[in-house]
């Protein structure tokens, strides 16, 4: 059996698959402008790995933001559930899930390998993936380069929490001639007090597990470990905690 | 899917219809009192020989107009309510000879000294708490001039029998509201939340209060025969109760989408639910004074402090069987955001029942979030 899990974010397209006692493949693709059109590139990415999405020995759990566009899928679940479940499988520890997402960030509380509790960010985009896309745009850079050169920098800080304001903060700064090592460290400082505001909603009883694209960055977990005042955990497939999640779903609640 | 019955009218139907009876009544020199809140005391209105209509604001469309003179900042309700006032959008408001309203939330009670500018607002000064000094002495005089501003507008004489029979009537209101309400103790619950919320609100689209409580009593009876012949034994869906702000602007928006993502909503501790209802006004006493206590009782968060809001939830918690707790928070609404802590930590620490707060307003803009929170919470209890 094929158990897959799909998670169509605002950025990339995760699949999983398990075969029901290890995970067998996994991969991402960028989502581009279409979820509709990253699903079916994922169907073909499937194929040419011998997997029939339509096959009665595969099933599918899409989830993420995009979770609709995924037609071919048995069952669609939020990315809340997938990422506890997931982040649970990682490290089966109670704890309290940091996912920093390109569209939204999630803080999921999980009790006795459940999700007991959940916040996301509200419409605006403070403290989720777009700001730092937003920004490095603005320094001409790419999100890897933004944090390296934000590791060299002294931030600066950004005192407005609204992008589109904090992104006219930044071009005067940038105007002014100031060094974009320090803007780079100030708008990282920016996305980790915004999570750390966030984070703080929880009670924290267990330890702190951070999954998404950011979870790969290192700096980024230690900057959010310092100012969260907790111990941030990571994993290889941390990227791939909701993808993780949605699979060993389909094959807990698709087999019989 | 959503389960409602044949001839279900929905909200905007029966505020549509609602405007043609108003209109006939007023050609026949009734006059209308317009209201806001749980707070109003409608006996004394129904005594003094008007009719009260309900005039909360549930759209977004006249919010702008509203923004041209209170705060953007402002809870969704006060600026509709308002906007629908001043751009003569709402016939209710235009066929109303007088308002009626109460010092309850700081936005609500300075909103109504604008409204005042373009219609006469009668305020009843609302005491902050229930057991401050002289709160219940004070409340019993707003009853008794609420009754003197409506003899002098309209030009009547109320009597203590003319109350007396309207405290009568409205009690029997009640208790058919109440047994309606409470179709959804059973389980599965044959009706679904989205029809217990467009009832009790299209309700106050009509004016003969003894119609109302045959059509309440009418559908109660067939939602008891429909669960002994139809649902009794069936499984039942995760069952969720909605406490919070009012919901009347949001019904589409969650109390809709609760349902279509596979929960019952069996209950509202909100002020569209039994908690106003369920305490009736006691017909032997003194009748100001026995208004002035029922009213009081009302377990709203403008009252500081307002421990029968969780006594209230416990009760209904246990008699409704709920699963699951979804609080509507309108942006801007300080005191059920602030009660909001206290709420959950009762819900999920002594009831171990899980707890979700969706924070939003009128607009469509987080329809999308809103879906996914929701979502998760389902699948959270499931
Ligand atoms: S929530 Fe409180 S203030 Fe608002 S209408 Fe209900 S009783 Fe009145
Ligand atoms: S919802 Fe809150 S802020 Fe809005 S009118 Fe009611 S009590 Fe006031």
């Amino acid at each position: 059996m094929n158990y897959i899990g799909i998670d169509i974010g605002s950025t990339a397209a995760k699949t999983l698959v398990f075969d029901g006692e290890k995970i067998v493949h996994y991969f991402d693709l960028p989502t581009g402008w279409s979820s509709k059109e990253s699903a079916l590139r994922v169907k073909q990415k499937l194929s040419s790995l011998g997997i029939d999405v339509h096959s009665e020995s595969t099933k599918i759990v899409a989830t993420g933001y995009g979770r609709i566009s995924v037609d071919y899928a048995d069952k669609v679940i939020t990315e809340i559930t997938c990422h506890g479940k997931g982040a649970y499988y990682l490290f089966s520890e109670d704890s309290v899930v940091i996912d920093v997402g390109g569209q939204d960030t999630k803080i999921i509380t999980i009790e006795k390998g459940a999700v007991s509790h959940f916040l996301m960010n509200d419409k605006c985009s403070a403290g989720t993936g777009k700001f730092l896309e937003v920004m490095a745009n603005r320094l001409n850079v790419d999100i890897d380069y933004l944090f390296s050169l934000a590791a060299k920098g002294d931030p600066i800080p950004i005192s407005s929490m609204c992008t589109v304001f904090a992104e006219s903060e930044v071009i005067s700064y940038i105007g002014a001639g100031r060094p974009k090592e320090d803007l780079a460290a100030g708008i990282i400082q920016s996305v980790v007090s915004r999570v750390v505001m966030l984070a703080n909603q929880h009670d924290i009883n267990g330890i702190c597990i951070l999954t998404g694209g950011l979870s790969h960055i290192p700096y980024f977990a230690d900057q959010l470990s310092k100012k969260l005042g907790h111990k941030i955990y990571t994993h290889t497939l941390g990227k791939y905690a909701g993808a993780l999640g949605a699979a060993l779903i389909s094959a807990e609640k698709l087999t019989k | 899917m959503l389960k409602l019955p044949e001839n279900f009218h929905s909200y905007s139907e029966a505020r549509k219809e609602g405007f043609i009876r108003l209109k006939e009544l007023k050609e026949t020199g009734k006059k209308v009192v317009g209201l806001f809140c749980s707070y109003t005391p409608t006996e004394i209105i129904l005594a003094s020989g008007a009719v009260p209509v309900g005039l909360c604001g549930v759209n977004e469309e006249s919010i702008h107009f509203a923004e041209k003179i209170l705060p953007k900042n402002l809870c969704p309700l006060i600026k509709s309510s308002f906007g629908s006032a001043i751009s003569d959008t709402c016939p209710y408001f235009y066929f109303s000879d007088i308002i009626v309203a109460e010092t309850t939330c700081d936005g609500k009670k300075k909103m109504y000294e604008w409204m005042n500018e373009i219609k006469d607002t009668h305020v009843m000064q609302l005491p902050q708490g229930r057991d401050g000094y002289g709160a219940l002495n004070s409340w019993r005089g707003e009853m008794i001039r609420l009754k003197d501003a409506l003899s002098s507008k309209f030009n009547v004489k109320i009597t203590e029998d003319d109350l007396h029979k309207a405290i009568k009537l409205v009690n029997r209101e009640r208790k058919a509201l109440v047994d309606f309400f409470e179709i959804g103790k059973l389980k599965p619950s044959p009706i679904s939340g989205y029809e217990i919320n467009t009832v009790v609100d299209a309700n106050g689209f009509l004016f003969d209060t003894e119609e109302k409580i045959n059509l309440l009593e009418k559908r109660t009876n067939q939602l008891r025969n429909d669960y002994e012949s139809n649902y009794k034994g069936q499984a039942s869906r995760p069952r969720i109760l909605i406490t919070g702000c009012p919901t009347g602007g949001v019904r589409e928006k969650i109390i809709r989408q609760i349902e279509e993502l596979g929960a019952d909503i069996v209950a509202f501790e909100n002020c569209s639910g039994p908690r106003a209802q369920k305490d009736l006004v006691d017909e032997n006493k003194e009748p100001y004074l026995a208004l002035a206590e029922k009213y009081l009782r009302v377990n709203c968060s403008v009252m500081s402090p307002n421990p029968g809001r969780i006594k209230d939830m416990e009760i209904m918690l246990d008699e409704y069987r709920v699963d699951g707790v979804i609080e509507v928070l309108l942006h801007a609404c300080h005191t059920f955001a602030i009660e909001s802590y206290r709420m959950r930590k009762f819900v999920t620490e002594e009831k171990h029942i899980p707890y979700l707060t969706l924070e939003t307003d009128f607009s469509q803009s987080d329809t999308g979030q809103i879906n996914t929170r929701i979502s998760a919470f389902l699948e959270m209890l499931s």
